[in-house]
């Protein structure tokens, strides 16, 4: 049980000293993206590998969440960050292969050269992470543990300070004390809203009523982001302690992590992280002998995006269906059983203990003028670099895509980046340069959202790009008021309407009236920012959609019935094309040009895919 | 009392009242769908949207919802409360262009000409919420719900089955708005929700009158004996 | 088909026991039928004292749950924005022409339930297919088939 500092330093310096039996670590990441790419495979065949040679006692081997350079997964790292090895398995070389070699590094030092990643300068790699400008352009006060520990163990969390932000403020702090911290910190809300954390905190504390409750958002339905699904699989203790200091300076002794249904791993994760904090006694009655109680316990969604609204999300708590009401009375006052309920996003909770343990003057040093601290983004789609980072508020969109991102891929030109999610818009190129903060992204027509961030390039269509957002609200909306139920449905009928080569002159002002509409009348967050995506790409893409309007054609190539595929000169007849071919549309004799039947042609794009050539063009 | 404006006339409140019943009582026109003067309503329609003016801040609420408050300053005609009245009922007019309410509706506010493709699989429900919540709260057996969501979302029994917690009572037919919910009575067979209910016959005339069910379910919250409730209002 | 009362007044009472953790036995359930049976959502609406039509509203609002028998293997294509832009939705007709089923059905012989899920969060290693909760990334038209293999003839 822990009951001290004394107790939490024990168990720091009991750790310490266990690493120090190992001469060397090794460090895989088990995050999503890795998970996706085999790391598991990896990390079985690196375990068998140390084994064999009797290696396993001397080597600390440890799995953990997202290290962040998502693309170059499995990433293998060794030594806190030393070595970088990337992509391992991934090359025309047998995972087994590339194992031998690591053992190799860990045995001799020698550094294999192949499992580097290529830099800059020609013909030179990086060894170090902090060489890498993906890592060093970054700041790190979130996810700064979450690429090295091992998630599952409370002990590696406590010997890297974990829980000492809680001691402090338990049985130093009065709760007025921390609120005016969190105040003074500008810390604003990391789930979308960008809503000062301080002053919602402040008023579920003066609300009347009882028993209060702290709900944690971890329902991260935005498609695309991935940060809080790292954090929650990564480090789940920064959260679970972030909410018991909450709890404490509300006045509440009941905490909730809503987990949506399609992260089972992280719903692992946190369960563990309660079982080991209440074992500590860290959760439960009585922590650090100060006579507070409060404990934690888990849901999972059901697979409903509009359950990351809080009222959808406090009513499906409550064993409803996920519809939300109106907030004419704010959720602080009345939330979960109609009590004052502080709800914030995950990740909010998480800058709570760095606050707590820095200052709040250090994390109000971070940042603009009213945008305090750093933010974590899931940098995804046609960039170099996908995968997560954390910046401080106020880094430009052009040093995230570029300078972290590593430009656009295959050096294709930039077209537009996504932010805010469903909610949020694109943005051009124009405005590359814009500091991203809540406020400069709203005045662009987006918003800041959970953290997503998707780039694009020239071959995304932008009016697919409003298409598919509004299939999306369209599946997801819950139907209970008029607007967002009949009138997404009805935008993105006119919608697909241009995308197949059927838009009317008039669709454009129609689209701008009936966004307009949906976005003030709608009941909820979801359909108040249900147009955003049709409005953004109407405002900054116009000629694209005249292109589709006017002269029926796709300029980026995407919108099915407006293109077709076409097979190049420089065919070698291999007939790969016409054997993957579903519809058995292209016809041609072995080493001779083919060609396609556009009849019967399905535009599945297959032959695209397969052609070793580039000989299969899209017109 | 709480003092507030409503296009430009001051009106007076209790503390706690919705927008709505004061500028109706007021005399203003707001019109309204899924609003039921005794269960209120849970803001599904937003017919009755109105733009508030508090402090500085200036934003569009449904009037059924919005409680009143000292100073603020309500509009019940701007142009974004006449955009957001208009779309709802030319989307609501596309979703059941048979309800007379809605061709009503659509007539009075010019938007008679739908630029949308006609729905003819809605019938007129409009998901307003109001037979659910007359089921549940005033007959108190609960037989009707929403099942589904978004454009899937339809007002149903269980399973899409005959219920068993009907009383065929028709309080739901009454209190639609639109008047979608069908409800037929011959020879001595009621027909709700896709279930056949015997109508009772009173022992003295011989006339049907209300459904045993309903009869055995009054009999079962009043302890009136259900024979005595077999006899029609008439003979009584 | 026959349900197992015992086995549901286990579930219910280790969620508690309580209405407001209805989605929860629903899952715990469907985790054990592989789907969600009429009959075990009365039964559950009975324990919980709830109305059956408020037990079947929440049992059709949320996406996770199915009231008809899934297969044995659940191919599940990430259409979030990351994967949609990197070609997810030809993933997803791929599977749809592989298996000869469309989204949401299931394959005659029970094996394969096809369906879409609005991001899975591994957007990075964007399209993705998650196949018995494996994640599967940078999958292609190509690959699918390989995937298709591994679990019709593996597990």
């Amino acid at each position: 049980m822990i009951q001290s500092l004394d107790d939490l330093e024990n168990i720091k310096k009991e750790r310490d000293s266990q690493y120090r039996k190992h001469k060397k670590t090794v460090r895989i990441c088990f995050g999503p993206g890795c998970q996706a790419s085999g790391s598991r495979k990896i990390y079985e065949l690196l375990k068998a590998e140390l084994k064999s040679e009797s290696l396993q006692s001397k080597v600390r081997v440890v799995t953990t969440g997202c290290h962040g350079l998502c693309e170059r997964g499995p990433l293998v790292i060794l030594n806190d960050d030393e070595i970088f090895y990337q992509s391992i398995g991934k090359r025309k070389a047998k995972a087994e292969e590339e194992i031998r070699l690591i053992i190799n590094t860990i045995k001799t030092g020698e550094i294999a050269d192949k499992l580097l990643m290529d830099s800059h300068e020609k013909g030179k790699k990086y060894t170090s992470v902090k060489e890498i400008p993906f890592y060093s352009f970054q700041k790190k006060i979130i996810l700064n543990i979450v690429g090295k520990i091992d998630p599952e163990y409370i002990d590696e969390y406590i010997a890297h300070d974990g829980y000492k932000a809680l001691f402090k403020a338990l049985t130093t702090m009065k709760s007025d004390e921390i609120l005016g911290w969190v105040q003074k910190s500008g810390l604003r809300g990391r789930g979308g809203g960008g809503f000062a954390t301080g002053a919602k905190w402040k008023s579920c504390k003066e609300a009347h009523g009882s028993p209060k409750y702290i709900l944690a958002n971890g329902d991260e339905g935005d498609p695309g982001a991935f940060m809080d699904r790292v954090l929650m699989e990564g480090n789940p203790h920064a959260i679970l302690e972030g909410m018991i200091i909450g709890g404490y300076t509300i006045g509440s002794n009941q905490g909730y992590i809503y987990v949506r249904d399609e992260y089972p791993l992280a719903v692992k994760r946190l369960s563990t992280a309660i079982e080991q904090a209440r074992k500590q006694g860290l959760l439960g009655t009585n922590i650090f002998n100060t006579g507070f109680d409060f404990d934690i316990a888990i849901v999972r969604g059901g697979g409903a995006f509009v359950c990351g609204e809080s009222t959808a999300l406090m009513s499906s708590l409550e064993g409803k269906s996920g519809e939300p009401r109106a907030k004419y009375i704010h959720t602080v006052e009345r939330g979960l059983w109609d009590k004052p309920s502080n709800l914030n996003n995950v990740e909010t909770w998480a800058c709570i203990p760095v606050i707590i343990n820095n200052g709040w003057e250090w994390f109000a040093s971070i940042g603009n003028e009213k945008n305090k601290g750093t933010k974590v983004f899931s940098l995804v789609g046609k960039v170099k670099n996908t995968g997560l980072v954390e910046v401080p508020i106020g880094a430009t969109l052009r040093q995230i895509i570029y300078d972290i991102g590593g430009g656009i891929q295959d050096d294709r030109e930039f077209k537009a980046v996504q932010t805010g999610g469903p909610s949020g818009g694109c943005i051009p190129k124009e405005y590359l340069e814009t500091p991203i903060d809540f406020d400069t992204l709203r005045e662009l027509g987006s918003m800041m959202g959970s953290g997503g961030m998707i780039v694009m390039d020239d071959r995304n269509c932008m009016v697919d790009v409003a298409r598919y957002f509004l299939k999306f609200l369209v599946e997801e909306s819950c139907g209970k008021c008029v607007p967002c139920r009949e009138g997404t449905r009805r935008m993105l009928e006119i919608v697909e309407r241009i995308c197949d080569g059927e838009g009317k002159e008039e669709d454009i002002a129609h689209l701008e009236e009936l966004g307009r509409a949906v976005n003030i009348g709608s009941l909820c967050g979801l359909g108040q920012s249900a147009a955003n995506p049709v409005l953004s790409t109407l405002k900054y893409f116009m000629d694209e959609y005249e292109a589709h309007i006017k002269d029926k054609k796709c300029p980026a190539g995407v919108c099915k019935p407006l293109i077709h595929y076409t097979i190049l000169e420089n065919c070698t007849g291999c007939t790969l094309c016409a054997r993957e071919c579903p519809s058995n549309c292209i016809t041609g004799e072995k080493k001779k040009l083919h060609t396609i039947n556009q009849d019967k042609c399905i535009k599945c794009g297959m032959c695209y895919e397969v052609c070793k050539f580039g000989a299969v063009k899209v017109v | 009392m709480i003092e507030f404006m409503i296009d430009g006339k001051k009106v007076r409140a209790q503390e706690g009242e919705f927008i709505l019943p004061v500028a109706l009582r007021e005399g203003f026109d707001i019109p309204t769908l899924c609003h039921h003067e005794t269960l209120g309503s849970d803001g599904r329609c937003r017919l009755c949207v109105v733009e508030v003016a508090r402090g500085t801040r200036k934003r569009i609420v449904t009037s059924c919802l919005y409680q009143v408050a000292e100073g603020i300053e309500v509009s019940t005609n701007t142009p974004d409360v006449m955009l957001v009245r208009k779309s709802v009922i030319e989307l609501l007019y596309a979703r059941c262009p048979e309800a007379e309410v809605l061709q009503h509706l659509a007539r009075k506010f010019g938007v008679e000409d739908v630029r949308y493709a006609k729905d003819h699989d809605k019938g007129k429900c409009i998901l307003c919420n109001i037979c659910i919540r007359t089921c549940a709260e005033i007959v108190g057996v609960s037989a009707l719900g929403f099942s589904g969501k978004g454009m899937a979302k339809k007002v149903t029994t269980p399973f899409d089955e005959p219920s068993d917690a009907c009383i065929a009572c028709g309080a739901c037919v009454v209190a639609c708005p639109t008047g979608h919910i069908f409800m037929k009575d011959d020879k001595g067979v009621r027909t709700i929700w896709r279930k056949k209910f015997p109508l009772a016959q009173c022992p003295v005339c011989s006339r049907y009158h209300a459904p045993v069910e309903q009869l055995k379910y009054i009999s079962k919250i009043t302890n009136v004996p259900l024979e005595t409730l077999m006899v029609c209002q008439d003979c009584k | 088909m026959d349900i197992d009362r015992k086995k549901l007044d286990t579930i219910i009472r280790k969620n508690g026991g309580e209405s407001s953790r209805i989605l929860a036995i629903y899952q715990d359930i469907q985790k054990e039928y592989r789907h969600l049976p009429q009959e075990a959502v009365r039964y559950v609406c009975g324990k919980l004292d709830i109305p059956v039509v408020k037990g079947y509203e929440v049992a059709t609002f949320y996406k996770s749950l199915s009231l008809k028998p899934k297969g044995k293997h659940s191919v599940c294509v990430c259409l979030g924005t990351a994967c949609h832009l990197k070609g997810g939705p030809s993933i997803l007709e791929a599977f749809e022409r592989e298996l000869k089923i469309k989204k949401d059905g299931t394959t005659e012989d029970g094996v394969f339930t096809l369906e879409s899920v609005n991001c899975l969060g591994a957007c990075a290693l964007a399209p993705l297919v998650r196949v018995d909760g494996n994640d599967f990334g940078k999958s292609s038209p190509v690959t699918i088939k390989k995937i298709i293999n591994e679990f019709k003839h593996g597990a």
